[in-house]
């Protein structure tokens, strides 16, 4: 009895754990000093967005402030048009860009000539792979006057104008763009969903009377709908979180009233004028939201279906 | 079986097969585009209005100026170095997370699991990253480009899913005979899981190939410019005068744009060259739903 109650103690299997796996707990240390390096060490940085950051004090040695630098935001005359324009494009690019790949993987899926299939692939996931400064730069290009872009609305009777310019025009510059360089790629993950589904389905669908439409409504997606909820789960907990990369090669001062969002406003203040702390305040409360928004769809998708990231 | 097929399903046959044409011509266009109009005359190529299917007066001086532009190979070699290096580091690291997060029976697995996941979900933003690199001496130096980006979290995920799926079997009978851990990695793990390497070095490939952004932020020497940077001056800022030196004003501005897309394939050939090879392993890299336990 005694035995066995030892046995049981945190202590002892400790014990036994590190006398087993000691090897194993070596060999990933750097992968924790990594982590701990570059992750969470500036998750512990980002207390300065409660302090006044000089560098020469250095991150603990910095004056505490509290939340001077979070009201400063709230108060700030940009925090309505920054919320406004991240969300819209976050927002823009999930009703057009989500349902884009599950719509060319479904295409996919109908062809029969196995050839042209992979020929599709192949041409579609290569946008993928085009570097984000090329992919801009080769969007500047055509949208100048004389660009490509021009051209054809000229040839269509239109008036030339600078498109990347027009402020009206950027969110649909971006959002295009996006879709263009990721419908490919994003469709990998449907394909390989509409591959698991159970072949015999399709058949008992056909002798009971469904066409192809009543097929796709009845077997189709179903079988693909819990990789569809992950996918918008994800998708839904990055609403707030535009990258900052692609706007700051694709926005001038003439668009920011619709182009500049949290994250290249972040670069403008922190990076660029060296606004430490107040930068990082926006940062945290950018991240704050995130993660309550990521937390939040993921309860929710767990409550109506039985699909959830963890 | 044969099935008979409705007349209904035989016209969206042929509206899918116009449909998925189009796509490709979409997708595909552009870089023909780019591609066509580097090989342009220049003088030509601004006279030139819409499609262009050839080039228009087929010349090489384009190419001829980017090859002899020394920003151009400095920062070939300056991401080449970044690449070979950091994609040796991003393996040897990934792998060894990887490799534990695969074996069982191991107490602290799932608290390290979580521990690595989470940083997924939340991080200290870009500010604190910044001074964080300054703190550890890794701005102003290509190691700065290198270490702090060894492990992509969605990666290690992806390497851990291809090591569990390795017979439990061949790893226990490799400890009976009394080979270590980093031995049986690899010996054992890392030569059965080729396909899933090379995908692998595909993805950190091509993420520091094309990655720009913190490049632009740590670094002050020009001498340390990646390609991806130089590319961002010609393309962006319009800076094509380091190689139109010596021709008139109008004669710069016409070979402005041949260089422009010259710079561009010059750039973008390698990737475009390697992905079609590693096409099918592709599926087996997508992560979905491996987070969990």
């Amino acid at each position: 009895m005694k035995e066995k109650n030892v046995r049981n103690t945190l202590g002892y299997r400790m014990k036994r754990d590190w006398i087993r796996n000691r090897s194993l707990y070596i060999l990933v240390l750097p992968v924790l000093i990594f982590y701990i390096l570059f992750h969470y060490k500036p998750m512990y940085g980002a207390i300065i967005a409660f302090k006044d950051y000089t560098p020469t004090l250095g991150v603990s040695g910095s004056p505490w402030v509290g939340v001077a630098n979070f009201t400063r935001f709230f108060k700030s005359v940009y925090f309505g048009r920054l919320i406004k324009n991240t969300v819209l494009l976050s927002v823009y690019s999930l009703i057009f860009g989500f349902p884009a790949p599950i719509i060319l993987a479904l295409l996919l899926n109908e062809v029969r000539s196995k050839h042209f299939k992979n020929v599709t692939q192949t041409i579609t996931y290569l946008p993928h792979f085009i570097s984000l400064i090329v992919v801009t730069g080769m969007l500047t290009d055509f949208s100048m006057t004389a660009g490509l872009f021009n051209d054809i609305i000229a040839f269509f009777g239109g008036e030339r104008s600078p498109l990347l310019q027009n402020p009206d025009l950027y969110r649909t510059m971006y959002v295009a763009s996006g879709i263009w360089q990721q419908v490919g790629w994003g469709s990998i993950i449907y394909l390989s969903a509409l591959a698991g589904v159970d072949q015999q389905l399709y058949e008992a669908a056909s002798i009971d009377g469904a066409g192809k439409w009543k097929q796709l409504i009845h077997v189709t997606l179903p079988g693909i709908a819990p990789t569809i909820i992950i996918m918008l789960i994800m998708r839904v907990g990055q609403l707030m979180s535009m990258g900052y990369e692609k706007t700051i090669l694709l926005y001038n001062p003439s668009t920011y009233d619709t182009a500049d969002i949290i994250s290249s406003y972040i670069y403008r203040v922190g990076l660029m004028e060296q606004d430490w702390s107040y930068s990082t305040a926006v940062g945290l409360f950018n991240s704050v939201i995130n993660f309550c928004l990521l937390i939040l769809t993921n309860k929710i998708s767990r409550k109506f279906s039985e699909t959830s990231l963890w | 079986m044969k099935i008979k097929r409705s007349k209904g399903e035989k016209t969206f046959q042929v509206f899918n097969y116009a449909f998925l044409s189009l796509i490709i011509v979409v997708c595909f266009y552009p870089v023909w585009y780019v591609a066509m109009a580097s090989f342009s005359n220049s003088n030509l190529l601004t006279q030139h209005s819409g499609l262009l299917f050839a080039p228009t007066g087929f010349s090489t001086d384009a190419y001829k100026k980017v090859f002899q532009n020394p920003m151009i190979t400095k920062g070939y070699m300056n991401t080449l170095f970044i690449l070979i290096v950091g994609v040796i580091f991003d393996l040897f690291m990934t792998s060894l997370g990887a490799y534990f997060l695969s074996r069982k029976r191991v107490m602290f697995k799932k608290p390290i699991m979580m521990f690595i996941v989470f940083t997924m979900f939340f991080s200290g933003g870009m500010i604190p990253f910044y001074i964080n690199l300054k703190d550890l001496h890794l701005t102003n130096t290509l190691w700065g480009l290198i270490i702090p980006f060894m492990i992509n979290t969605s990666n290690l995920i992806i390497l851990r899913t291809a090591f569990e799926s390795i017979p439990e079997s061949l790893i226990e009978a490799a400890q009976i005979d009394g080979a270590g851990h980093f031995r049986i990695l690899s010996t054992i793990v890392l030569p059965l899981s080729k396909a899933m390497l090379a995908v692998m070095v595909l993805y950190y490939g091509v993420s520091i190939w094309n990655s720009w952004f913190w490049a632009s932020a740590i670094l002050r020497n020009r001498e340390m410019y990646p390609l991806q940077i130089i590319l961002r001056e010609i393309l962006l800022s319009n800076d094509t005068s380091s190689m139109t030196a010596g021709s008139s004003a109008m004669d710069t501005e016409a070979i402005g744009m041949t260089i422009k897309y010259a710079t561009i394939m010059v750039a973008t050939i390698p990737i475009l060259c390697v992905y079609p090879f590693l096409q099918k392993y592709f599926t087996k890299g997508t992560m979905v739903g491996a987070v969990k336990e």
